[in-house]
């Protein structure tokens, strides 16, 4: 019988052997998307760390995600950092952040933080336009990073180096997170969200637990948010508008609450959905982008993640009883 | 566990009673605005034992459980708890001194598994962190193979091996109640807060019930106070029963003692003492 762990371990290895393989199949631009989806998705893990697992409602994690790419374009363009030291200096950064955000935010509750979160989003590419900051900032000019080079002589393309440094730190990052979530401090984490009460006579200290896990979910967004400058090697505020925190919401929704794997669906989704849209009218791509998340949402309410699991599950009962 | 549902009822355990008491409530008010619901209610826990505590509904007894458990701060009074000041320890750090709890509704991590569930009662067991349980060292995998040895034990201990990979929020209420129990104990009680325990179950589970608190206190070395409307649980199971009503206590003693007391007979039958 395969247990649920070596189920895990082997779609992890399988999705890692597929992962390598496929720049060497794909166009360029092909390429560059897929090292874009793995952004969004680590970006969506966070989120799902936060929202998903912890039960804190975020409408405005693109404010990290921008803070993370400022940062990490900072350091390199201003202070001439290596994005291998850029990134994660950005990250931490990201988790003080979002620890001193998650601290006043511990007093609301449900829609009201969703509303704080929302402000931040709303604030920040604002403030990274306001012109005290262009110093550092670049204003509503930006910021343009060098080209990163693949490092050591490694006989690769840019944007092929950027893809396999992304998937290497997207393996990372999410066994990491797939770590966290099934120990001591994650069983807390989720505990928090479903029963707070019992989860305190049980001996967790929620406003400790609740301010660090907004500060992981902000360094695993602003993580997301650095790769991405690195990536595409210039940002501007407009980049980053709240429209960003919405797709994130998106993403994760699509995905799936609370499941690991549906982050790399998220943001499949959202990366790949424009596209669809105005490949089938360029006239009206809000519309059929409208329609099309109504329709994935109306077919699969747990999230693609949620979906597939079932399927898997029923699939293999038949198999089982025939 | 079925060996032990017919134990004869409630006699004190030579020795065990002496020493400081466990549990030592002292003038305890409670007000909501004008409304008194505690009024000076004193009572001690000697260690060991399996105490009641009984009132008709309203009478105060969820305030007084909500006052150990911390949710509530008493207007005046002092509660001691194996002779430290409980009323200045912070409501998380309540599970680490030894008071463990289930709860009058069952409050379990209905998302969570029968088995995570009774994990997150060992959190306080633990002390690994954030990055640690991201990098998972090997003193963090021993700590969770413990964690683990003794979940499964406790889980062996309710006879919920069958559940064990089950959603707790699916389960059956009888069931559920097996898991909170479970969790409770798994936080290494010296004193188990029982709230309403039998409610919610029918003749043979509470029969059960009571087999499994005897042999939880005699297994795992707790004191055990249980709030209760089932009379007949808490007569024969309890070696001392405080009873409150109207915010007062009105009888403390042994369960014979405390049946013949006028005012509790009164209480609740509402016959003229």
């Amino acid at each position: 019988m395969i247990t649920t762990n070596t189920a895990s371990r082997l779609l992890t290895a399988a999705a890692l052997i597929v992962g390598i393989a496929l720049p060497m199949v794909l166009s360029d631009f092909h390429v560059f998307q897929a090292t874009q989806m793995m952004v969004y998705a680590i970006a969506i893990l966070g989120l799902n760390l936060l929202t998903g697992y912890n039960g804190q409602i975020s409408l405005g994690h693109g404010a990290f995600y921008a803070i993370g790419a400022y940062a990490a374009a900072i350091l390199m363009a201003r202070f001439e950092l290596s994005y291998f030291v850029a990134l994660p200096l950005a990250a931490i950064i990201c988790f003080i952040v979002g620890f001193l955000f998650g601290l006043p935010a511990l007093k609301l509750e449900g829609h009201y933080l969703a509303l704080a979160t929302f402000a931040l989003a709303l604030a920040v590419p604002q403030l990274l336009k306001y012109p005290a900051f262009e110093h550092w900032t670049g204003g509503v000019q930006g910021i343009f990073v060098n080209k990163p080079e693949a490092p050591f002589g490694i006989p690769l393309s840019t944007d092929h180096w950027l893809y396999y440094f992304t998937l290497a730190v997207t393996l990372l990052v999410f066994v990491l997170a797939s770590n966290l979530l099934h120990g001591r401090v994650g069983r807390a984490i989720t505990a928090i969200r479903d029963q707070p009460v019992a989860a305190e006579a049980m001996g967790i200290n929620i406003a400790l637990y609740k301010a660090t896990t907004f500060g992981v979910s902000a360094l695993y967004t602003g993580l997301a948010g650095g790769l991405s400058a690195i990536v595409i090697q210039f940002i501007a505020p407009d980049s980053f508008t709240m429209f960003l925190s919405i797709f994130l919401l998106v993403g994760l929704v699509i995905g799936g609450v609370g499941s690991i794997p549906g982050a790399f669906l998220g943001a499949a989704f959202i990366v790949i959905t424009p596209n669809i849209a105005s490949d089938i009218s360029k006239a009206a791509t809000g519309a059929v982008y409208g329609l099309l998340l109504i329709t994935f949402v109306y077919l699969v309410p747990n999230g693609a993640w949620g979906a597939l699991t079932v399927g898997w599950k029923r699939l293999a009962g038949m198999t089982r009883r025939s | 566990m079925n060996g032990i549902a017919q134990q004869p009822a409630a006699v004190i355990p030579v020795g065990v009673a002496e020493g400081t008491p466990l549990l030592d409530v002292r003038n305890v008010v409670v007000r909501f605005g004008g409304i008194v619901a505690l009024q000076d209610i004193s009572f001690t826990i000697p260690r060991g034992l399996i105490v009641g505590l009984i009132g008709p509904n309203g009478a105060g007894k969820t305030t007084l459980f909500n006052c150990l458990s911390r949710l509530y701060q008493p207007t005046s009074g002092e509660i001691f708890f194996d002779g430290h000041s409980l009323l200045s320890v912070p409501r998380h750090k309540i599970a680490a001194l030894g008071l463990g709890r289930t709860f009058q509704n069952v409050a379990l991590f209905d998302n969570m598994t029968v088995e995570d569930n009774v994990l997150v009662g060992g959190h306080i067991q633990g002390t690994s962190g954030f990055l640690a349980n991201a990098f998972k060292p090997p003193y963090v995998r021993r700590e969770e193979a413990a964690l683990r040895a003794r979940a499964g034990e406790l889980i062996d201990f309710m006879n919920l091996g069958a559940y064990r990979r089950h959603r707790a929020g699916g389960l059956p209420f009888p069931i559920r109640k097996r898991v909170e129990l479970a969790r409770a104990l798994m936080t290494r009680p010296r004193l188990l807060l029982l709230d309403e325990p039998a409610a919610g179950l029918n003749h043979e589970e509470v029969e059960n019930l009571k087999g499994q608190i005897h042999s939880l206190r005699d297994h795992y070395d707790v004191t055990v106070l249980l709030v209760e409307h089932h009379m007949n649980l808490v007569m024969s199971i309890s070696h001392k029963i405080v009873a409150i009503d109207f915010g007062r206590k009105i009888a403390d003693g042994t369960p014979d003692e405390v049946r013949r007391e006028p005012k509790v007979i009164q209480a609740y039958l509402g016959l003229e003492a």
